[in-house]
């Protein structure tokens, strides 16, 4: 057996991670179902940024919200918590 | 010298919280176990104990609030029996494996259906695997100076695993004997204040616990899931070395000691010697006295600690014995005793080795008299004569 006491030793007791963006990969391809917001009805109130649980709602008071795609899961709690029904989960496949 | 006090096993487990300034306690109320935490939140609202008291939903919720508390640095403190502490098998697994030194104490209780209150090992030795130390004790005095001990053990850069101190229900959780009760400051000379490994307070450099570890070295990881299993099974082995050193620091400080991962009673000229965990470990060693008064040549074992497993000091303690009495307070239905595996297990690579003998006894709480004990070393003693063993466990007092 190969010793790897010296690996072993630089160890942390327990595997830490520091947060940064994609640290698991494009989630975006995990999705089934797409949210597509209609600016049109969007009072840009800032609630699906504040309840997205990826992060990937993007937010500004002038431009309103916007998906990140690439990470977006399309769990659909935006949609679901919009109060102006301005967000679709549309199927993608 | 402290002050002693006349109180029960529960109250001692709660006085000792209270001296080892625990930071956070996060608790349910379970019989028998429910007097700890009720003692415990008395002292937090008199303020005689500076600790935040969380209220939780569940056992599963108070041991998820106790390692979040651990590793965000306090001292933390829980208790529960039976089916709280298999509610919370899952955190158990997290507080060991996220290496938060989270001590509690376990009131054995009998699991159910059928409900049953009373005391046998079923609940605390089915979380054998979970990563936590487990001490069983034999007297409110040892629960105070285990929890003492195991915040000592629990905490030590070379160990940080969880600890649980067990205590048969009733016979010690809710018996009054004399306890010596030690300060704070006495406390605090021997076990300082926590120093947690991480600081996940720090906000401008945040850190995640628990996240995905793959199964081979990937990304900035140069290792997988399985050495840091190796890390924690290392941490348990390093406990064996500092119980040792730590109970003989405390019997320096304090005068008194338990035993450390065992206790010898009366082994080094015995034939035969009884195993027992937990209260019934007193009991022993008075049967032992009668009996010795009578010329039998026989001593007593306390396994004291069952996780990590004192198996090079079971070979030892055993050497010379003829016969085993191990007595287990709990069934692994399907097999035997569950101390009398592992007691098998070790011996198994000595070329000469006791014979051992197997009872399940005091299940639910069935009472286990002096007379009784008296009749299962005797019982080896016949065997020593006949060599006829069983290989199977006797289920002593069974009705038929």
């Amino acid at each position: 057996m190969q010793s790897s006491s010296s690996l072993l030793e630089k160890l942390p007791l327990t595997p830490l991670s520091k947060p940064a963006k994609g640290a698991m990969g494009k989630t975006g391809s995990w999705r089934t179902l797409k949210p597509v917001i209609d600016l049109n009805k969007c009072t840009k109130c800032g609630l699906c940024w504040l309840y997205c649980p990826e992060a990937t709602v993007i937010f500004t008071k002038e431009e309103g919200p916007k998906i990140d795609y690439v990470y977006c899961k399309g769990c659909g709690i935006c949609a679901e918590e919009c109060p102006a029904k301005a967000i679709d989960m549309v199927r993608e496949f | 010298m402290g002050k002693v006090i006349i109180t029960t096993g529960n109250y001692s487990a709660a006085y000792a919280a209270k001296a080892a300034k625990v930071d956070v306690v996060a608790a349910y109320p379970i019989t028998p176990q429910t007097s700890i935490i009720e003692k415990i939140s008395e002292f937090i609202e008199k303020g005689e104990m500076k600790a935040e008291y969380i209220r939780v939903e569940s056992e599963h919720s108070a041991m998820a609030a106790c390692i979040g508390a651990s590793v965000a640095g306090a001292r933390t403190f829980t208790a529960t029996s039976a089916h709280g502490l298999a509610l919370m098998h899952e955190m158990l697994h997290w507080a060991a494996a996220t290496r938060a030194p989270v001590v509690m104490a376990v009131v054995n209780r009998a699991m159910g259906p059928p409900w049953n209150i009373w005391s046998d090992h079923v609940d605390s030795l089915s979380q054998r695997d979970t990563g936590w130390m487990q001490f069983y004790v034999e007297s409110n005095q040892e629960i105070f100076d285990t929890i003492i001990q195991a915040y000592r053990v629990a905490e030590d850069p070379e160990v940080k695993m969880p600890a649980m101190i067990c205590s048969d229900a009733f016979i010690l959780s809710h018996t009054s004997q004399p306890l010596e009760i030690l300060s704070e400051e006495e406390v605090e000379d021997f076990l300082p204040p926590y120093e947690p490994p991480f600081d996940i307070t720090d906000v401008d450099h945040p850190v995640t616990h628990g996240n995905i570890v793959w199964p081979e070295p990937r990304g900035d990881s140069p290792v997988g899931y399985m050495e840091f299993r190796y890390l924690m099974h290392q941490g348990q082995l390093n406990a064996k070395r500092k119980i040792k050193e730590i109970v003989k620091e405390f019997e320096k400080k304090f005068g008194r000691n338990h035993g450390d991962l065992i206790e010898k009673y009366k082994v080094d000229d015995a034939d035969v010697a009884i195993v027992s965990m937990g209260a019934l470990a007193a009991q022993a060693k008075y049967v032992v006295d009668l009996m010795r008064e009578e010329g039998y040549r026989v001593g007593a074992i306390k396994l004291r600690v069952f996780r990590p497993f004192p198996d090079d000091e079971i070979r030892e303690v055993t050497k010379g014995l003829k016969a085993l009495v191990v007595a287990d307070r709990n069934i692994s239905y399907g097999y035997k005793g569950i101390s009398a595996t592992e007691i098998e297990s070790a011996l198994y690579s000595l070329e000469k080795r006791p014979l051992v003998l197997n009872f399940i006894m005091g299940i639910g709480g069935r009472d286990v008299k002096p007379e009784d004990q008296r009749k299962m070393i005797e019982a080896a003693f016949d065997i020593i004569e006949t060599g006829e063993l069983t290989k199977e466990a006797e289920w002593y007092g069974l009705l038929r």
